[in-house]
């Protein structure tokens, strides 16, 4: 394990590109979903429509 | 005409339109873009003299001498045209080894002479596990051919290395 | 010819609802594909010959520099969509590019950099390939700029449409920058006409990572486009049907 995660000398920069990676994959999921739930809040708002509770 | 197909003109000028000035643009600086400029092109007069511009090629095997005690170090630039001796002091990449690509950073001296102060390593698109590398240097009589991506079959003679991307 | 099928394309309620259902069926496959891609790349794939277990950075820079021009691409199509046919629902997802290539051009910088230091010897390079890569980083956030600082959103589709495609020029730049000019990147072990330059082991989680990634640009950005659509359109009648149930 421990000669897994030292990357045969690499760490300092394999595991810091596996990082970024993963961190705009989940960012770019948590911001598409909170850019539709603002839509739908704001259409609910302005169409005078109560949606379900989220 | 209808409004569609000026919209559709009007996209196809703009693009025709970049595109030219770009490819223009791109001519014009042909030279300045040149990141490195390989032993054929310095032998040529074709990299500036009295300044400092950076020199690819591969380090040719057998030349890498170092001094012992310090970071001092002599190598060979190659195209397998031409040569330039290179001197340089200080640390080498990972990368750094005979055979392989390099791009010294630098100002040839009046002696022929490269005088670096930064080696960058340069590296191929070929990837391989090192038992797959070994048994290719072992069928080529125990060196690396110039192209061990296609060395999986019998080498082409007069390959040219395609680490090497010579002056079209 | 029939053309029912692009006039339908056109309806933003139909995108709305066709993007809602087609969403899980690209999010599952990427979410699975990106999981087998990381273990065969990580774990499975061998170390290269030459820069033992560095290399492995691959299977994240090749599928981000990927999804950077690729992105680039739909966008500007899209937004030439939108400029030729009026098409607002092009627009929208022209719209709905921009933020995810923005992220993944930096990812594919970020990861670059990170390969370069330990194997070529530097971070950094004034390169060819490198500098036209910024360059795209500068063309999303220009866009994106672009698009935020005209209020009126007709005006700012139309803009914008122009920037894009006019950016379009960049992406055959960068992909062939490595062949037209001396570079310090490699050429594309992929990405070419000539099969692959590496053996199966190590090609196979790669291919994987970047279906995964492609699926997973398709799941977000249709996300993101009903969004969008939904911002646009929050006065019609068929949005409260959609957002009140």
């Amino acid at each position: 394990m421990s000669e897994f995660l030292s990357m045969g000398g690499y760490a300092a920069f394999v595991w810091p590109a596996y990082a970024v990676t993963f961190l705009a994959v989940f960012v770019n999921i948590w911001s598409a979903r909170r850019a539709l739930r603002r839509a739908r809040a704001h259409a609910q708002r302005r169409l005078g429509v109560a949606g379900e509770p989220s | 005409m209808t409004p569609r197909r000026r919209r559709i003109v009007l996209v196809v000028g703009i693009l025709a339109g970049v595109s030219i000035a770009g490819a223009l643009a791109l001519r014009a600086f042909q030279e300045n873009v040149m990141f490195f400029f390989d032993p054929t092109q310095v032998a040529a007069g074709e990299a500036p003299t009295g300044e400092r511009f950076r020199l690819g090629g591969m380090v040719r095997p057998g030349t890498v001498e170092r001094r012992s005690g310090s970071l001092d170090m002599n190598f060979v630039v190659t195209d397998f045209k031409r040569d330039v001796p290179v001197r340089y002091s200080g640390v080498v990449p990972d990368l750094f080894r005979e055979n392989q690509g390099v791009v010294a950073h630098g100002r040839l001296g009046a002696d022929g002479v490269f005088v670096a102060d930064e080696i960058l390593a340069k590296h191929d698109e070929n990837y391989m596990p090192p038992e797959v590398a070994r048994a290719i240097k072992d069928k080529h009589g125990g060196v690396m051919p110039v192209d061990p991506g296609k060395a999986v079959d019998p080498p082409s003679p007069g390959a040219v290395p395609l680490n090497l991307k010579l002056n079209p | 010819m029939d053309w029912t099928w692009f006039h339908r394309l056109a309806s933003p309620p139909y995108i709305y609802r066709l993007a809602a259902t087609l969403t899980p069926w690209f999010a599952w496959p990427a979410g699975l594909l990106i999981a087998a891609g990381l273990y065969g790349g990580l774990v499975l794939a061998p170390p290269d010959y030459q820069q033992g277990d560095g290399f492995r950075i691959i299977y994240v820079h090749a599928p981000s520099a990927w999804l950077s021009l690729m992105i680039y691409s739909v966008m500007a199509t899209a937004a030439a969509v939108g400029l030729i046919w009026r098409m607002k629902v092009a627009h929208a997802a022209a719209a709905s590019c921009a933020g995810i290539g923005a992220w993944f051009t930096v990812v594919s910088l970020v990861t670059g950099m990170l390969w370069g230091k330990p194997m070529w010897g530097t971070y950094w390079v004034w390169d060819p390939r490198l500098t036209a890569q910024l360059i795209l980083l500068f063309l999303y956030l220009g866009y994106m700029g672009l698009r935020s600082g005209i209020e009126d959103t007709a005006r700012a589709d139309r803009a914008s449409a122009v920037l894009a495609i006019v950016g379009v020029v960049n992406i055959p730049i960068i992909r062939f920058s490595v062949e037209w000019w001396n570079s310090i990147h490699q050429a594309p072990s992929v990405m070419k006409m000539d099969r692959p330059s590496m053996p199966a082991e190590m090609l196979i989680p790669l291919l994987t990572m970047m279906v995964g990634f492609t699926l997973y640009f398709a799941a977000i950005m249709l996300v993101r486009l009903r969004a969008e659509i939904l911002r646009r359109e929050r006065s019609a009648s068929w949005a409260r049907e959609v957002v009140a149930s």
